[in-house]
């Protein structure tokens, strides 16, 4: 990590010169500078695609959303823009049934669900790992079991070289759509085990950007995205510390923004209306881990968090003539507590225990509102038996959730429920690094409070939805130390998934009422490959990857629906993404491409919803200048280079080309 | 000079520019067929009309040639169609407006809310895009579009077409905007007046020189608007305001003068309900209180109402099909479908009845983001054709001129 900073070493240089060592990886969780893609680790038995270092920072990103583009099996939902939200999907699950986890503790809205990953920079982040099923590396909380797949996202560790008490690192990021983004970054040792860490950025940017709708023989508009500007200040202040055999840390989150909100772009008398509506956000967290090892047979884990979200949205009609008035203020609270034991009971034999309790509790300004409070409880036994060529790992968790509201009679049912998880690798050869791979895993998510409670849509009565997922896999790995050809990897990974219960948003009398029921079934039938590889020809390094994604997705809620077994929307048959980056010396070259078949916007796979499909490329030039004591790097991207129309969202536009350009100076 | 070291340099360079040129020799390849790829992105389509045959061609016995169907389509999605049934040919056309209008930028727009037929010209209220689009009933093609913020439904009288509008002038408190009905003048097609009304107004009844408009309050969670305005509109003034009841929605005029109005209630504890007022006092005559109410149509003298009443206590939609005698006042059936069709439609979210031969018609939402269903039944309620539409299928509008063939 350290070169970062202050190491002058290229990144595509820096993955030959050392290899990860695993089990100080997992206890410490410290993610090596090298670039690692969609690699295969031996203590995670499960489907896991990473991107960290050199390589996440080279990607043409805005946010962790961009990032996560390029890993297979994903889908990202984006309302285009900077501002526009961005969900993921992984495997055609849903949303809520990933979990995305900051520094190692779930980030939570147990109001919707969702995360927005547009909202998480890459600044300072370290790595960003996707896995299917759940991590299964030694010690984990219980809340590591309980989503369908999962992100985590690692910010920087601090690591200052000994001969010095800081690292500085100012950067600054401009271009197109008016964006002004700048961060620092400072480092320091306060004592030879305790270091802190203070990141802090600010972004503004207009949202404004031409996009244009064109009809074959038919119409052709240009226009502008109006009320899609956001500013945001994010800081993060971290204190590490190491122990004999272990280490703590403590975090703060803070993060304020504003934004508008540009709407569905739909017909409209051109320029006639303004689209108003705004929303401000501030969330802020305080998280502590703790691990240490007691003795040789078994290591504690602590996590604690504490999170507040505000979430302020108003739309005027005093502004925008066409609007309804909306002036509505939610508070969320949550807590969190985990203990986690691993048991290292024989060398083959390892126990991991973990109980987890979160209470969260939701407060609104609607009418009719049940003011609901939500206390969760989670315990998770985890056994690993490893042998000579086979891991096998079980687990189980029990999830008890009891629902509270202000309104007597309001809140739902308690839920007790078991899920388990079952993981096997086999490696059957000794001298080849191929592992065979297989999981199963039953898991569910609970209805969001939105989703029982909210006013006129709310359905105390749902169920939790549930997911049940079957994967095989192989990965192969192979490396040349000397030879041009340095590395190859490749993976592949076949699943059937099915989403049963699932929530589904079902109209009631008119199109202004709707209401959420357990109708939904969905069966996945996919396919998730990457390839990646490095080269490297004296001075010239050059490392590619390249995934591709199956996935046939379909609706079988509805029997008597001509459109039974339809296609769901937003998620197309084929993806694809690849990346090449070129170093030569102090300069790095990275091609990026992404992309997306034609998909349906309905279920109803039928011409009127049918949705082309959109590929984009993305070119970023930069280069590295060392100075007498620090060093400076420069560099422009170009984003969408052929300018391609397209959009992700139905009546969403997304940018057309775009650049960026960056200046960091590093002390 | 060095020659040595300039050999070297050069030597290295050599090494290095042959390296280049043997990855350039294989990405080279692989980028052209990138490039290929990505240049050869077609334009997309205007989506063609869906024509099918329903049933068999059928002289028009009455003046009725055929008719109209907007579907509204889901908020966001500028989903809004347009279908055409011929009564000659016996073909459904589904989505027809589209490819008659291939230069309207983004089609016919966001949530079709009413569609009307008059002088000639074929009104499509949309919602959402805050426009009445004006088209020629005979090609269905673009005539002009009239700017009116969060317009909900049209009638006409004489030269004047009226307009409901949720977005009336905002006052001190935003919370409490009051709607109004725009006056358009059918020649020029602009707006000439606008009388301000209740909260949230929807369905209008035009009696000799008065008109009529439910205020919902639909905005006003849990205030509702109990009123019906009524204009005079000779000075085109709200005159007064009936008490019915709680978010109101339709109006309907029978032939004896009295005015039937639906009452959505809160979907809680309050039913909707139906109610008439006598246009000639202007007074709540009659109250229905077992008869919920979500669409009514009058023919002769039947009134055929359909309700899909949502309880968030029950969880539950109920759905029934009624026919309401209007000069008795009795309750004539229950469920006016009596072939068990009604089995089959999850939303009933429309419905029509030909004048002249008095088939009626009921349409299907289903679940609202895939394509619904057009039922037709005989006058005695056995189903005679069905067939699919666009995405919530709401307004029909009977018409008696034939609607042009595609060039």
């Amino acid at each position: 990590m350290a070169y970062l900073i202050s190491g002058p070493g290229s990144g595509t240089t820096s993955v030959f010169a050392q290899r990860p060592d695993s089990s100080r990886l997992a206890h410490i969780q410290r993610i090596d500078s090298v670039v690692v893609v969609g690699t295969f680790r031996p203590e995670k038995v499960i489907p896991a695609q990473v991107l960290s270092g050199e390589r996440l920072q080279r990607l043409n990103a805005h946010s962790i959303a961009d990032a996560i583009r390029y890993f297979s099996g994903v889908q990202i939902k984006d309302y285009g823009g900077i501002g526009g939200l961005k969900t993921i999907n992984v495997r055609g699950m849903g949303t809520q049934h990933v979990g995305v986890f900051y520094d190692g503790i779930q980030l939570g809205n147990a109001q919707n669900g969702q995360i927005d990953l547009g909202r998480f920079s890459l600044d300072n982040m370290a790595s960003v790992t996707l896995y299917n099923g759940q991590k299964s590396s030694g010690i984990q909380a219980a809340k590591d079991y309980a989503s369908a797949s999962a992100v985590y996202l690692q910010s920087r560790i601090p690591e200052v070289s000994p001969d010095r008490r800081y690292n500085l690192r100012l950067s600054l990021k401009g271009g197109s759509f008016g964006t002004v983004n700048p961060s620092i970054l400072y480092e320091q040792r306060l004592a030879e085990r305790i270091s802190n860490s203070l990141n802090a950025e600010f972004l503004y940017t207009t949202g404004r950007y031409r996009f244009s709708y064109v009809k074959a023989d038919g119409y052709d508009t240009t226009a502008v995205r109006q009320n899609g500007d956001v500013r945001a200040l994010r800081i993060e202040e971290g204190l590490f510390g190491r122990i004999p055999n272990g280490s703590w840390r403590v975090k703060a989150y803070f993060y304020n923004s504003e934004r508008g909100y540009p709407g569905a772009f739909v017909r409209e008398e051109p320029g006639k209306f303004r689209h108003e509506d705004r929303q401000w956000d501030s969330n802020f967290f305080l998280q502590g881990a703790f691990n240490k090892a007691l003795g040789k047979r078994y290591r504690l884990s602590l996590n604690a968090k504490y999170a507040y979200d505000y979430l302020h949205y108003l739309s005027d009609p005093r502004l925008d003539v066409t609007t309804m008035y909306v002036n509505n203020h939610y508070h969320q609270q949550e807590a969190y507590l985990s203990a986690a034991h691993e048991f290292n009971l024989f060398k083959w034999w390892d126990l991991n225990l973990a109980t987890d309790l979160q209470y969260n509790v939701l407060d609104a300004d609607l009418v009719n509102f049940v003011y609901p409070s939500r206390l969760m409880a989670l315990a998770a036994t985890a056994t690993t038996f490893r042998f000579d060529k086979i891991t096998l790992q079980g687990s189980l968790l029990y999830t008890f959730v009891e629902d509270f509201a202000r309104k007597s009679g309001a809140a739902a049912g308690d839920k007790n429920v078991f899920t388990p998880t079952v993981v096997m690798q086999y490696r059957p050869l000794r001298h080849i690094d191929l592992a065979l791979r297989a999981f199963y895993k039953r898991i569910f998510r609970m209805p969001t409070l939105n989703d029982l409670y909210y006013t006129f849509i709310g359905n105390k009565y749902l169920k939790p939805e549930y997911t049940t997922q079957y994967n095989l896999g192989a990965s192969y790995t192979k490396e040349w130390p000397k030879a041009h050809f340095r590395r190859f990897e490749a993976s592949l990974d076949l699943y059937y998934n099915e989403v049963d219960d699932k929530i589904i948003a079902m109209p009631t009398s008119n199109q202004f009422q709707w209401t959420m029921v357990n109708l939904g079934y969905v069966e996945i039938r996919g396919a998730d490959a990457v390839v990646s590889g490095s080269m490297r020809f004296g001075q010239l390094g050059v490392d590619g990857r390249a995934t591709y994604t199956y996935q046939k997705a379909q609706d079988f809620t509805d029997r008597t629906s001509t459109y039974y077994g339809g296609q769901i929307p937003y998620i197309p048959w084929h993806s694809a993404s690849a990346v090449v980056g070129l170093s030569f010396g102090d300069w790095c070259l990275d091609y990026s491409f992404i992309y997306t078949g034609e998909r349906y916007e309905s279920s109803a796979n039928i011409p009127e919803n049918h949705a082309p499909a959109w590929y984009t490329s993305d070119l970023a030039l930069s280069k590295r200048f060392h100075l007498r004591r620090s060093q400076l790097r420069t560099g422009i991207e170009v984003n969408n280079l052929l300018n391609q129309q397209y959009e992700v969202v139905q009546c969403y536009p997304m940018p057309g080309t775009n650049v960026k350009i960056i200046i960091s100076w590093i002390l | 000079m060095l020659p040595d070291a300039g050999y070297k340099c050069q030597n290295h360079h050599l090494l290095d520019i042959m390296t280049i040129g043997k990855i350039l020799r294989t990405t080279l390849p692989l980028l052209a067929l990138l490039s290929q790829f990505t240049a050869c992105r077609k334009e997309e389509a205007i989506v063609p009309s869906t024509p099918t045959t329903v049933t068999d061609p059928a002289d028009s016995d009455g003046e009725i040639c055929g008719f109209f169907l907007l579907n509204e389509g889901n908020m966001g999605s500028n989903k809004a169609t347009l279908d055409y049934f011929d009564y000659a040919t016996g073909v459904y056309t589904k989505n027809i407006y589209a490819e008659r209008n291939p230069g309207v930028v983004k089609e016919l727009g966001d949530v079709g809310n009413d569609l009307q037929i008059y002088g000639g010209k074929l009104y499509a209220v949309i919602n959402c895009s805050h426009f009445v689009e004006v088209m020629d009933v005979r090609t269905a093609r673009h005539l002009s579009q009239i700017s009116i913020p969060n317009c909900r439904y049209i009638t006409f009288k004489g030269r004047y077409a009226y307009v409901s509008s949720y977005a009336g002038p905002v006052q001190i408190d935003p919370n409490a905007r009051l709607g109004y009905v725009a006056k358009i003048d059918t020649v020029s097609l602009e707006v000439v007046a606008t009388c301000t009304v209740g909260y949230q107004p929807e369905e209008m009844v035009i009696v000799g020189e008065k008109l009529y408009v439910a205020n919902s309050g639909g905005y006003r969670v849990p205030n509702y608007d109990r009123t019906v305005s009524v204009i005079d509109l000779a000075t085109f003034q709200e005159v007064k305001k009936i008490d019915v009841a709680i978010n109101l929605h339709r109006l309907e005029l029978d032939q004896y003068g009295q005015i039937w109005v639906s009452s959505r209630g809160d979907y809680y504890d309050t039913p909707s309900r139906t109610y008439v007022i006598d246009s000639r006092t202007d007074e709540v005559t009659d109250e229905f209180k077992l008869l919920p109410n979500s669409e009514m149509t009058v023919c002769g003298d039947s009134l055929y109402v359909y309700s899909t009443e949502w309880n968030y206590n029950t969880q539950s939609n109920a759905i029934s099909y009624a026919i309401v005698n209007v000069r008795t006042k009795r309750i004539v059936t229950r469920n006016f479908i009596t072939d068990g069709t009604e089995q089959r439609i999850s939303i009933p979210y429309g419905v029509a009845v030909n004048p002249s031969t008095r088939e009626i018609f009921v349409t299907d939402a289903r679940d609202y983001v895939t394509p619904g269903r057009l039922y037709c039944f005989t006058p005695d309620g056995r189903k005679r054709w069905e067939v699919e539409t666009g995405d919530i299928p709401a307004h029909i509008a009977f018409t008696r001129q034939p609607l042009a063939p595609l060039q």
